[in-house]
Parts: C-alpha cells; sequence; structure tokens
C-alpha cells in the first residue's frame, strides 16, 4: 500500500516502512540500545533526505526510550538524581545540535556531514565493540575469568571539583564530566538522528563507573528528554519533522522491541556484544563506501523559498 | 522588474492589436479540461487536455492554411539551488552551487513539430521555444542573468527536473485533428507543486508569430497529508508538540500492552 510521506514528499510502501521500524525494534529490544543509528541510515538509504530522516527519527527514538524508561521506572531501576545531572547537559547539547544543523543545511553540507559523523563514530565504536566482544568470547570459550572490573584506580575523572552524591547508583561523583556528557550525547542525537545510547552506556559503565543496576534505564531518560526536546526544535527551526513517517516507525518500533528483548535473553553477553559490534561497523562501512565512489549524479537541487 | 514592465507592455500592445478588427487574423479559442485538479494522498499523476481552434475571418490570407502552435505551462515559481559534488579528499562533496531565481516548479513545452522546424533560431529564442531558450535566470555573483544552454548548472537543473517529471518537452504532444482544431495533453506527475499554472499558447505560420492567448488552472492539494505538511510549515511549534506528544503517547501506549505482570 502505498502512502504519501507529507514532509518527505516521497510516496513510499507502508508496509516496508513498517517492516524496517519493526526490525530495527527488534534489535533495539535486543541489544537494550535505542536504534536510531540503524533507522536513521536505512530511512536515508531507501531515499529520504538525510534532513528529514534525522529529525524524523529523533520522535521514533522519543517513543521507543519513553515505554523502556517506563518499565525501568517500574522496577527502579533509574537514578533521577544523576539522569537529571545528565539532562542539565543533554538540553544544552540538544539546542547546540539543532542549531548545527540548520546551519549547516544552509551551507548544503548538511548531508555531508552526517555520513562523515556515522562513518567516524560508527567505525569506531563498532570496531572497538567488535574487538571488546571477541577477546571476551575467546577468553570464555577458554575458560579463563575475568577478574573484576570495579577496582580502585578511578583517575583523573574523580579528581574534579562539585562532586555530588548519587544515592541510588551508590556513587560520588564531580558533575562535570556527567554534565559535559549529557551535552555531547544531546549535540550528536541532534545532528547525527541517534539516541546515542550505544556511546552513552559504555561511558558511563567504563569512566563514570555508574552500576550496571541503573545505567541502562538512566541512560534512557536522558535519551528520551533529548529526542523530544530535538524534535519540537527540529519542527520549529527546519520544519523537517515527517509525523505519518514517525509514526509507522513507532509503531513497527515498539512492537518490535518486545520481541527483540526476549531473543536477546537467549543470547550471552559477550556474542550479543560481538554481533552488535558487527552491526554497528558494518552501517559505518557503508557510509564510507558511499562517500568515496563516484555519486550517481553529481548535481543535487534544493528549493530554497517560494515568493509568489 | 524591467522584463515585467516590457512584458506588461507587450501584453498591453497585444490588446490593442486584439482591439483593432483588421489588425489580425486569426483568434483562438482554447480551454482546459479542468481548471481545478486538486491532488489527493492516492493521487498518482494525472493528464489534463488542452483543446482549441483556429477561427479565421475574411482578412485571413487564402494562401495561409499550416499552421504550427507551442504550448507553454508553468507552475509557480520558487528560488532553487543546484549544487555540484567534487572530488576532495578522496571523497564527494558539494563544492560549488549557482542560485536559480523564480523559476517555475514545472515546465512543460509542448508543440506539434521540432521547433527549430517551426520558426527561425532568432525567432525560437525571442518567443522562448524549447528547454534551451526557457529564461531560468542565475545569480552569477552580483549579477542576474540567464547563461548559454549548454552551462553546466543549468543543464543538470533542466536534467533533473525532466527527470522528475517536472520538466518536460514534446514536440509531438499537438495533435491538430483537423487543420484548425488542436488539442494536447499536459501530464502532471504526483510531486507537482501547488499553486496557479499559466498556459500560453502561441500559432505559428511560416516561421511567424501569428496570435497568442492565454489559459489557467490551479493545482490544489487536499486530504490528511496536506494538511500536516501546511502545519509543520506554518505552526512549527505546535506541530512539534503535538509531535512529542504522540511519541509519547505511542510508547506509553506500548508499555501498558506489553507489560509483562
Amino acid at each position: 500500500m502505498q502512502l504519501y510521506l507529507p514532509i518527505a514528499d516521497i510516496p513510499v510502501n507502508i508496509f516496508l516502512i513498517l517492516a524496517m521500524g519493526a526490525a530495527v525494534g527488534f534489535v533495539s529490544g535486543m541489544f537494550g540500545i535505542g536504534g536510531g543509528f540503524l533507522m536513521t541510515p536505512l530511512l536515508i538509504f531507501v531515499g529520504i533526505a538525510p534532513a528529514v530522516a534525522v529529525a524524523s527519527v529523533a520522535s521514533h527514538i522519543a517513543a521507543s526510550s519513553f515505554s523502556g524508561a517506563i518499565s525501568y521506572w517500574r522496577r527502579r531501576a533509574i537514578d533521577p538524581a544523576l539522569a537529571l545531572v545528565l539532562l542539565v547537559g543533554g538540553t544544552i547539547g540538544t539546542a547546540l545540535g539543532v542549531s548545527t544543523f540548520t546551519l549547516l543545511r544552509s551551507l548544503g553540507q548538511l548531508d555531508l556531514t552526517i555520513a562523515l559523523s556515522y562513518v567516524v563514530l560508527l567505525t569506531s565504536v563498532g570496531a572497538a565493540m567488535f574487538y571488546e566482544g571477541l577477546r571476551a568470547y575467546l577468553r570464555a570459550r577458554r575458560g579463563v575469568k575475568v577478574p573484576a572490573r570495579r577496582s580502585g584506580s578511578h583517575g583523573w575523572i574523580h579528581g574534579l571539583p562539585l562532586k555530588m552524591r548519587f544515592k541510588r547508583s551508590k556513587i560520588y561523583l564531580s558533575v562535570i564530566p556527567i554534565v559535559v556528557v549529557g551535552i555531547v550525547i544531546g549535540f550528536l542525537g541532534a545532528v547525527m538522528g541517534i539516541g546515542g545510547g550505544f556511546i552513552l552506556v559504555p561511558i558511563m559503565i567504563y569512566l563514570l563507573r555508574v552500576p550496571t543496576s541503573t545505567v541502562i534505564g538512566t541512560s534512557m531518560v536522558l535519551t528520551l528528554v533529548t529526542m523530544t526536546f530535538a524534535t519540537l526544535l527540529h519542527a520549529v527551526t527546519n520544519h523537517l519533522v515527517d509525523a505519518v513517517l514517525a509514526l509507522i516507525l513507532m509503531i513497527g518500533g515498539v512492537t518490535g522491541a518486545q520481541f527483540g528483548a526476549r531473543a536477546g535473553q537467549k543470547i550471552r553477553g559477550e556474542q550479543l556484544r560481538l554481533l552488535l559490534g558487527l552491526l554497528i561497523l558494518a552501517v559505518g562501512i557503508r557510509f564510507a563506501v558511499e562517500l568515496v565512489i563516484r555519486p550517481e549524479d553529481l548535481f543535487t537541487i534544493r528549493q530554497t523559498g517560494v515568493t509568489e | 522588474m524591467i522584463a515585467r514592465i516590457v512584458f506588461a507592455a507587450g501584453a498591453a500592445l497585444l490588446l490593442i492589436a486584439a482591439a483593432a478588427p483588421t489588425a489580425r487574423a486569426e483568434r483562438m479559442i482554447v480551454s482546459v479540461s479542468n481548471h481545478r485538479v486538486t491532488v489527493t494522498p492516492n493521487y498518482s499523476g494525472e493528464e489534463l487536455v488542452l483543446f482549441g481552434s483556429v477561427e479565421k475571418d475574411a482578412s485571413t490570407p487564402a494562401s495561409r492554411t499550416a499552421y504550427d502552435l507551442v504550448v507553454t505551462v508553468s507552475g509557480p515559481r520558487a528560488d532553487m539551488v543546484t549544487r555540484r559534488k567534487e572530488r576532495r579528499f578522496g571523497i564527494w562533496i558539494n563544492t560549488d552551487y549557482r542560485q536559480f531565481l523564480q523559476v517555475p516548479g514545472y515546465l512543460a513545452l509542448f508543440a506539434n513539430r521540432p521547433f527549430d522546424a517551426i520558426a527561425s533560431p532568432e525567432v525560437t529564442r525571442r518567443q522562448q521555444l524549447g528547454l534551451n531558450n526557457v529564461l531560468l535566470t542565475q545569480r552569477v555573483g552580483p549579477d542576474y542573468a540567464d547563461v548559454v544552454p549548454n552551462d553546466a548548472f543549468r543543464s543538470a537543473f533542466v536534467r533533473l527536473q525532466t527527470q522528475h517529471g517536472l520538466y518536460r518537452e514534446d514536440t509531438t504532444a499537438v495533435t491538430f485533428l483537423t487543420p484548425t482544431l488542436f488539442r494536447t495533453g499536459i501530464p502532471l506527475p504526483a510531486q507537482v507543486p501547488i499553486g496557479t499554472y499559466q498556459v500560453e499558447i502561441k500559432l505559428f505560420s511560416g516561421g511567424a508569430l501569428v496570435t497568442r492567448t492565454e489559459s489557467a488552472f490551479e493545482i490544489d492539494k487536499v486530504g490528511f497529508e496536506q494538511f500536516v505538511a501546511t502545519n509543520a510549515r506554518q505552526n512549527g511549534f505546535v506541530y512539534g508538540l503535538v509531535t512529542a506528544a504522540m511519541a509519547l503517547m505511542t510508547g506509553w501506549m506500548a508499555s501498558i500492552v506489553f507489560r509483562k505482570d
């Protein structure tokens, strides 16, 4: 069934988009991530303008992270104080991200920036995750015991001022790195159309030493607020949020996520990381190839203003 | 602006000419099959039909039997930017661009035979017959000008618009049913911009313009999609709020539907 997307301005097959939403939802449920880094590229690959894809996926991620955040809240797996500090940075980062997005768009370099950011971020994160997962997998197969990660060596992060106690996470930490992390994630989310969970969770575990019991729930709160805010800002400044597209993605996404979560419980942790690393790496490489090969058409047209 | 004035003056002259009974030997009566096209969500392109007839009067030279006809349909005008990618540091990036000012969003040129057979190059250029001769104003530095037809940006612009079905040229589209009765189809693809479309019909005989007339039609999009698009552009804030609320609702509903207790 063909459906005309009002903002993307192209007709699409409703079942294709629904299936894409479900597939990405499945993956995101399986790995406990938002899935924006898969959704945005998929939309770009089927022919939706990168700018529209980024802006519309923001609302899709808002929906999936909200349903996630609710269930984590019920399990008391969210640290409200930590979430609040992250949000301070997150909102600043989102606002900066949307204004950068607008500027790049007027310069005609938005698509390139989105593609380059994907290449850099996804290949590096994907490769690191793949390497880490591979090592853990091999170690597990050889039966070597992994030494506990949480040692006393806290490093420079813990020498920073403005320390605060986060009760539910049982950590005592400076707010500076938390706000900075929030800004970075908010910025990347707004420019690239990603929730940022796949970067945020490792940062929170390895850098901020947030315990695994609260890390995913808390990162989902940040994703939820930055993506809701990004939806609003993209709608106000660039008029690029396609609500029809977003709604189909959401419905597919939240359904797929439920099945993905069940599938994820059956796979071992290190295998999961290995797979996720591989997936992220593949998307990054796909973008890199796109940039290097000669485009089919060197010219593009964009309407800049209607005056009658 | 100057072009407008010249055009207006030209139109006035034409009116005067038309008013003088002996000055014009032919008159054209035209009509389009539909003056208001509504594009619904499942619209997948449509074809309007323009038909008309050439009316001769007593002063028409008896030798004049064969006519040529050129129909120009131009949609609402807008500014467009054409960008060109070049290889820099191993990757393809947008480097150069040209701005096209107030160019039609839809442009169709139809005739009954090739433009160069209808009139001399001088006439085809002056009368803007053919996509190569239509005025597409570019901003070149501080100047505004149309450039040569084989300019890289101009030809890329025309080519891309043609690929989208928005610019078209067909020198077989106009058919004479009788020596004086003609018709032509005006294909309107799904992505046509909304607004007023001007139709200009020029009648040639022996390589010279005999008479011209105009018509117009309106394209209007209706339905939910158009409602969404209009609101996204005009009420960005409310639209953003509604979309965000919709996202939260969907997430909340999902957490209820799939709640595992």
